[in-house]
């Protein structure tokens, strides 16, 4: 373990997470703080990393290593029939493209979103910012009736798209709608922490330096919550895909058309197949694991350029 | 480090910008919300009261709080633990352990729910040992609290971690380097800094535990006045074709998220002075 | 609590030690009595209100009998999903499910003997429902049977077979009555199955969700549902639609039985015993059709004469081999059902 304080490799395995304050400061600006010393000098390392990984071995780890040696009791033959089964691979398919789009829409939304609640004044502010937080809250099977209520062809929302033959609930556009509901408060609760904490002298000084509000917010603002957005748009995929309560009231689940991986899941429990089940559960997770490794990837880059 | 302090929005852009936020926020959060409402109140208010005061209501209202009041506490701790050491410190293998923070928000609540099943179910890995000596996990009040942390982990963790990342040692250090002890330093140094964001998680957790229904439905076993939490007193109301009384508990749980919002306004109150005096610094 | 009280329902030990903490116990007054027994009734969803009645029915009848009334503690899901629960280790002491194949799989891991259907009366199903049409106020398209379903621009409303038992039968009768009216060519019953399911534009994954979905979202000309859940939506939801009568339906039998290794570990053997035999007794079975359950007992149902039409119906064991056969040929990954589903979504 190294003691240097300079950036190190040790720092671009730290900064996986991309949260350093360098990235975002134009060098010479203000000296950089120093983000990590050694060990020495703070106390709790050991206490602090023993709690952390007890925690997740029995938390995480324990369940998933249940979870992955559970299906191989038919083979390896077993498990790639029913991951490379058309239905599943379409329902892989849907689970992942809708999820996308909808964390990508909430991605601007959500930084908007947390955008005019930490700048801005206005009556009612701090009910907004209380029910952004709903959609943690409703059960999601409540998320759903309600939605397909609104969204169906008879319903307040939907009947204003009927007339013009367009179907919301029961089509992909139906879980599409779910989906944004329940990923909207994690962009906005990843960006917003930042956002109030940003250093407003770094703000002011593009200002004074002859930058517009807009170019200030492309080009000082918005690098440094880089990091931050592209964690909440990670937690909302993720969390988009793996949904079940609130998507399958509203999605049709017509096989290869509507039908999300989880329901296969629920439906192969059905079946007493619990080897099916963790097989496609393994896929979706490996599916997810990798692209949660991606986006870390691109942090790591995004904090490389912001510090170039 | 000087903060931008909020104004009323002045400019045509700031005002789209608003407008964009009300709106979405209106159509992706409130319509829902008022048509729980609607439905809940759709029969008059006696439906609506009974709904909520029906004894097993109230023990799913219980049994809700207790679990929420048993695993944010653990997954408070354990995120500002975790946050510790991995903004803190330099160590192998810190990559690895963030994605691990992160596993269960990729998991389906259906698997959330499964895997206890498949450790602690009749025919699990410890099933037998845990059946000869008489201990219930699953289908008991500890199944519904593993499945609510493992769903709820990473929140505070995740808030935190960006924030310390951001503010540095440096006050840390030099509390250390002054003669500070280890407790002092959290609690003088960190603790007020990451006070806004220890809430938020805190907040996000206890939301998202409370509202929890995919996992818990697995290892619940729904037993009506016992292992019934809100969400699923919910969805057995509602398949019972009681859709008043469903709705009107779900109103709860949306009343209870908001509580858990005016609190944070209350503290944000309480500390005010606190707070500007962090700012100024 | 004494230790052999504690092994009598170690179920609720747990929440019950946790509930003490947080002062909670209100809710569980009636540990404090050890000569009380309870009973767990796992049961399928929309059984609630019959059982809530049925428990306190036979709590004072059991009590009259110089014992002490014993309490009881309900379950209700689906019912696939709760023979899972039961399976993976949930206590039922009985088991009131929506089909003998969910019981089936609780016995085929042991927990109960794999004859449990001979041990009461009737087949253990102490009441029934069956299956029928729920079509559009005045019956605008006209729907009388089950050839109507597959016209051209008729919509049909029904759960998925994978998720839902009530799904399972309306697929069974839907079959049977094509394999009668093309005199038993499974080429042509198949065909109109794949009909059928192309009139389908919606697939809840439980009987609830489709009758929302045709009810309240207002999806599709015609909803097949369980006659109970028919009866009770048109008690509840007033007069938007109207119950059709096909020409065959299905004796949608909803069994029960008590779970051996379970009643003897609780020692709620007598108890469990009594319980289900009790379902059978007149009273009980009048509580069953005031719920909207067909009773067993033909004299009680004669006496409902009005709210039971005759129809004739076909048996899962005599007209389909029973359900493990059916299941195989039907509902398993692969089967007809998964052969009709991708033939007509794939596309």
């Amino acid at each position: 373990m190294t003691t240097d304080t300079n950036l190190s490799a040790g720092d671009a395995r730290l900064e996986t997470n991309g949260r350093s304050p360098h990235q975002i400061k134009p060098e010479g600006f203000k000296p950089p703080k120093a983000t990590h010393r050694t060990q020495h000098v703070l106390p709790g390392f050991h206490a602090s990393l023993g709690i952390t990984l007890t925690y997740l071995s029995l938390i995480v780890l324990l369940p998933l290593v249940a979870l992955v040696l559970r299906p191989w009791e038919a083979g390896l033959d077993g498990f790639i029939r029913t991951v490379t089964d058309v239905r599943v691979v379409k329902a892989l398919q849907l689970s992942f493209t809708t999820a996308f789009w909808a964390a990508a829409v909430n991605l601007i939304a959500g930084l908007v979103v947390a955008w005019v609640l930490t700048r801005y004044e206005f009556p009612g502010k701090k009910i907004i910012d209380a029910i952004v937080d709903l959609p943690f809250a409703l059960p999601t099977a409540v998320a759903g009736v309600s939605l397909s209520s609104l969204y169906a062809p008879n319903g307040w929302v939907g009947s204003l798209f009927d007339p013009f033959g367009i179907k919301i609930a029961y089509t992909p556009i139906g879980i599409f709608i779910a989906l944004v509901f329940i990923g909207l408060p994690f962009v906005v609760r990843s960006v917003q922490p930042v956002l109030a904490e940003f250093d407003a002298e770094v703000e002011e000084a593009a200002l004074t330096l002859g930058a517009t509000p807009m170019q200030t917010a492309i080009k000082v603002i918005l690098p440094s919550l880089a990091p931050a957005l592209i964690t909440g748009f990670s937690l909302a995929f993720a969390r988009a895909v793996g949904e079940y309560g609130s998507v399958i009231f509203i999605a049709g689940n017509m096989p290869y058309i509507s039908e999300i991986s989880p329901l296969l899941i629920v439906i192969k429990l059905e079946e007493f197949d619990y080897a099916g089940a963790a097989s496609v559960a393994i896929a979706m997770l490996a599916l997810s694991f990798t692209i949660l490794l991606v986006t870390n990837f691109v942090q790591v880059l995004l904090s490389r350029r912001g510090r170039a | 480090m000087k903060v931008k302090a909020p104004e009323a929005p002045k400019s045509p852009a700031a005002l789209g910008l608003m407008a964009f936020a009300l709106f979405w926020i209106a159509l992706i959060i409130v319509l829902p919300l008022i048509n729980v409402l609607f439905e809940a109140f759709r029969t008059g208010v006696a439906p609506y009261l009974s709904a909520i005061l029906e004894p097993d209501a109230v023990s799913a209202i219980k049994l809700t709080l207790l679990v929420a009041a048993i695993a944010v506490p653990l997954n408070a701790i354990f995120g500002i633990a975790a946050a510790w050491c991995i903004t803190r410190f330099e160590f192998k293998g810190k990559g690895l352990l963030l994605s691990i923070l992160d596993l269960p928000f990729t998991l389906s609540p259906v698997i959330s729910g499964l895997v206890w099943i498949l450790l602690f179910g009749a025919h699990g890995w410890f099933g037998s040992w845990l059946d000869a000596n008489n201990i219930r996990i699953v289908f008991a009040l500890p199944g519904l609290v593993i499945a609510t942390v493992l769903v709820t982990l990473p929140f505070v963790a995740r808030e935190l971690i960006p924030l310390m990342l951001d503010q540095g040692t440096d006050e840390e250090i030099a509390a250390v380097t002054l003669g500070a002890r280890g407790w002092d330093v959290f609690f003088r140094i960190t603790l007020p800094n990451i006070k806004w964001a220890l809430t938020y998680g805190v907040l996000l957790c206890t939301a998202r535990a409370m509202g929890e229904f995919g996992a818990v439905s697995i290892v619940s076993g729904h037993i009506r006045g016992l292992t019934n939490t809100l969400p699923l007193h919910i969805e057995v109301l509602y398949n019972e074709y009681n859709t008043v009384a469903a709705f009107a508990t779900a109103s709860i749980l949306a009343g209870l998220a908001v509580v858990t919002l005016i609190l944070k306004t209350l503290l944000e109150w309480r500390f005010a002075d606190e707070l500007s005096a962090h700012r100024r610094h | 609590m004494t230790k052999s009280d504690a092994s009598r329902r170690q179920f609720l030990k747990t929440v019950t030690g946790a509930a003490l903490m947080t002062g909670a116990a209100s809710a569980l007054t009636a540990c404090g009595k050890p000569a009380t027994q309870s009973l767990l009734n796992v049961s399928f969803d929309p059984t609630r209100e019959f059982y809530s009645a049925y428990n306190s029915l036979f709590a004072k009848k059991y009590a009259t009998g110089g014992k002490a009334a014993p309490t009881f503690n309900q379950s209700h899901g689906g019912s696939g999903k709760q023979a899972r629960a039961v399976v993976d280790g949930l206590k039922a002491d009985v088991l009131s499910l929506a089909l003998a194949h969910d019981i089936d799989a609780v016995a085929a891991t042991g927990l109960l003997a794999a004859d449990w259907a001979s041990r009461l009366p009737n087949n253990s199903v102490a009441y029934n429902s069956t299956i029928l049409l729920l079509v559009r106020k005045g019956n605008p398209k006209d729907i009388k049977d089950w050839g109507d379903l597959v016209k051209p621009g008729v919509q049909v409303i029904t759960p998925n077979p994978k998720t839902s038992g009530a799904a399972r039968w309306n697929y069974l009768v839907a079959y049977g009555w094509a394999l009668r009216t093309n005199n038993g060519d499974e080429a042509k019953a198949q065909a109109y199955l794949e009909a059928l399911f192309k009139n389908v534009p919606v697939l809840d994954t439980g009987a609830r969700g489709a009758t929302t979905t045709f009810i309240q979202r207002g999806q599709g000309d015609v909803l097949i549902n369980w006659e109970s859940e028919a009866l009770m939506s048109a008690a509840k939801d007033g007069a938007q639609f109207d119950i059709v009568y096909p020409s065959l339906s299905i004796a949608a039998d909803t069994p029960v039985a008590w779970v051996d290794k379970n009643v003897t570990a609780n020692g709620t053997e007598a108890l469990a015993k009594a319980y289900l035999e009790g379902l059978y007794d007149e009273d009980a079975q009048t509580l069953a059709a005031q719920h909207f359950y067909r009773p067993t007992n033909p004299d009680v149902l004669k006496s409902f004469a009005d709210r039971f039409p005759a129809i004739e119906q076909l048996n899962i064991d005599k007209d389909f081999g029973g359900w493990t056969t059916a299941n195989a040929r039907h509902f398993e990954q692969g089967a007809l059902f998964d052969q009709i589903s991708a033939k007509i979504f794939k596309a």
